[in-house]
């Protein structure tokens, strides 16, 4: 037997370099993989609570942030392919302007 | 049971079925040059052995002497795992598939499936997904753009037909309820070739939907834009040689036979006779076990033959056309397919 | 074996994780990342959430980070070049994360009893109850989640599609 504070703590370490990693990196698509990973932590924290108390409805949320992120990936990545074509760079530093 | 004997007996089971499973895509590979070689009118290997029935072996031989070379300008630790992630891809899906009928068992271990999964429908869906890096990366870390086209058409088209492939499913998943493959294949044993999935339960279109979209995602012919030879040199392995091509192309072959064994299971009974209870069955276990291997390969046989076939005789698909035709007609009919399937059941589901 | 199962796959989420940070080519980033949603897909497993696991395979590892490496692919983007960054992010940022951690753990921690512990023995969530859920409480949710999906396709083929081709 494991504490479920194991693997909630787990998913807080992961949170955090999720927010680490948004805050360090440069390139925009980096930047959006850390989103990612904060997501996929917040999610362990949801499947470890449905779990210890014994309900579905945090499964299904889990599920439903998969479809979002989906959703919020193809958007994303959309708009960094947008981007590239403008300024041929996806370094953040350099796309901080509110114009073409 | 004790946890040392599970450990063997699983073990072995590995063994056995990952050496019969290379046995077979060597002998796949033999059967394609074989049939090809006949519908263009030529007669294939003959030289080695009778009929060229050792020319797997010689040809494994000179892949595994030849020089190892990697080119300058790869991005090593990419271009080293790309082979071993598509060979490793294909060697798992096999894992999940029965082969023969459950209740045959020694020391409580299944003899014909190396693990029985709740989930095991879905298992393959995820490891068929997952193979798509094994080409990506192949493509991606060779600095050849003939590689990197290759393995760009081929992440866009797996994903497209992946869709396809996963919506084709449910209809079969509805009716039996279970994403057990093993669950699946009784599901269909009540009645013999009737009570199969594509006859008895109305899964042609689905069925037709499957070997399209697994046909593209195989990249084998008419779907093998990722390596076109006619355009792309040899796509994403232009820039291997050696044990990673031979790699890549036994990756290939394996994902041949585990498509060929998930119709079988799917669509045609898995191990089921197609003549049902009409003659009684062998009372000898050992027999019924054999027939049940037996009929299950001969399925299997046949869907590897219909590849070479399909291979031999159709051309090649121009690429908007593979787009096309995967997200305009397979997409929609695979969704009008579970739509009337869940309309049918629904339906017979009130009546009862 | 449940906890050196634990161990092995947290150490890889942690790993992998560490290294999406230390990279400085995205397509080695986008491949840590892989290697940290597999392992979480093992965790639900554990979790005995066995559909999750398999969804998270299917729709993280296997299309979104698809799409990723695709996009590095297609565009060709090289090494990260190393810029000044933002000062907001340092000043604020880096404390605000610590902040947040400390107190993230310290409940966690506090609440350690309350929770209990993860046993292998409570067995899989049946995949029949998770879809009564889902498709009869939650129908109208997940209606939107598709109408939202629809928007999104259309949205990125807007907004990817080159000027001059109307």
């Amino acid at each position: 037997m494991i504490p479920a504070s194991w693997y909630l703590i787990l998913s807080a370490v992961l949170f955090s370099l999720g927010v680490i990693g948004f805050l360090i990196k440069r390139s925009l698509i980096t930047v959006f993989m850390s989103i990612e990973l904060m997501l996929n932590a917040v999610n362990l924290s949801f499947v470890t609570f449905a779990h210890q108390w014994h309900s579905v409805k945090g499964q299904i949320f889990v599920f439903f942030v998969m479809m979002v992120a989906a959703a919020e990936a193809a958007v994303g990545l959309a708009i960094i392919i947008a981007i590239f074509r403008a300024r041929a760079t996806l370094n953040v530093d350099q796309v901080d302007l509110m114009k073409l | 049971m004790s946890i040392w004997l599970f450990l063997l007996f699983s073990i072995l089971k590995v063994a056995v079925v990952t050496a019969i499973f290379l046995g077979g895509v060597a002998y796949t590979v033999l059967l394609e040059r074989k049939v090809v070689g006949r519908i263009q009118n030529r007669w294939g290997p003959s030289r080695v052995g009778p009929f060229g029935l050792w020319q797997p072996m010689v040809d494994g031989l000179k892949l595994f002497l030849k020089e190892d070379f990697i080119p300058a300008g790869v991005y090593r630790p990419l271009y080293l795992t790309a082979p071993l992630i598509a060979l490793g891809c294909s060697l798992l899906s096999i894992a999940v598939v029965p082969f023969g009928s459950q209740d045959i068992t020694v020391h409580g271990v299944k003899v014909f499936e190396l693990a029985d999964l709740n989930i095991g429908l879905l298992v393959l869906l995820g490891v068929t997904s997952m193979s798509i890096y094994g080409i990506a990366l192949a493509g991606w870390s060779s600095n050849n753009k003939y590689s990197l086209l290759g393995s760009l058409r081929s992440s866009a088209q797996m994903i497209s037909y992946e869709l396809a492939l996963g919506l084709s499913l449910v209809g079969v998943v509805l009716r039996t309820g279970s994403f057990s493959l093993a669950d699946i294949v009784k599901a269909q044993s009540a009645h013999g070739a009737l009570s199969w999935n594509i006859l008895g339960g109305g899964q042609i279109i689905a069925f037709l939907i499957y070997i399209t979209a697994a046909y593209a995602e195989t990249n084998r012919a008419p779907f093998d834009l990722p390596e076109a030879e006619t355009e792309l040199v040899a796509g994403y392995h232009t820039e291997y040689s050696s044990m990673k091509f031979a790699m890549f192309f036994m990756a290939e072959y394996g994902n041949m036979i585990t498509v060929s064994c998930v119709a079988t299971l799917l669509f045609f009974g898995g191990w089921n006779s197609p003549f049902g209870h009409l003659f009684p069955e062998p009372q000898n276990i050992v027999i019924q076990a054999l027939l049940a291997l037996f009929w299950f390969i001969i399925k299997v046989f046949f869907f590897l033959f219909l590849y070479i076939w399909v291979r031999g005789t159709l051309p090649r698909f121009r690429y908007d056309q593979l787009m096309g035709f995967g997200w305009r007609y397979l997409l929609p009919i695979a969704m009008l397919n579970i739509v009337g399937t869940s309309l049918v059941l629904s339906a017979l589901m009130a009546n009862s | 074996m449940h906890l050196i199962l634990f161990i092995i796959f947290a150490g890889f989420c942690l790993a992998g994780a560490i290294n999406l940070l230390l990279q400085t080519h995205p397509i080695n980033s986008a491949l840590s990342l892989i290697v940290v949603m597999s392992s979480l897909a093992v965790l639900y497993l554990l979790l005995g959430a066995e559909f999750l696991a398999i969804a998270q395979i299917i729709v993280y590892a296997g299309a979104v980070m698809v799409l990723f490496t695709f996009v590095v692919m297609l565009l060709n983007v090289g090494e990260e070049e190393k810029t000044h960054g933002s000062k907001a992010a340092k000043i604020i940022g880096f404390p605000a994360i610590v902040a947040a951690f400390s107190v993230l753990t310290t409940v966690i921690l506090a609440i350690q009893n309350k929770l209990g512990g993860v046993k292998l023995s409570d067995g899989v969530t049946p995949m029949t109850e998770l879809s009564t859920v889902l498709f009869r409480d939650m129908l109208l949710p997940f209606e939107l989640t598709s109408v939202l999906i629809l928007v999104a396709i259309l949205g990125a083929v807007a907004l990817a599609r080159k000027e001059g081709h109307r």
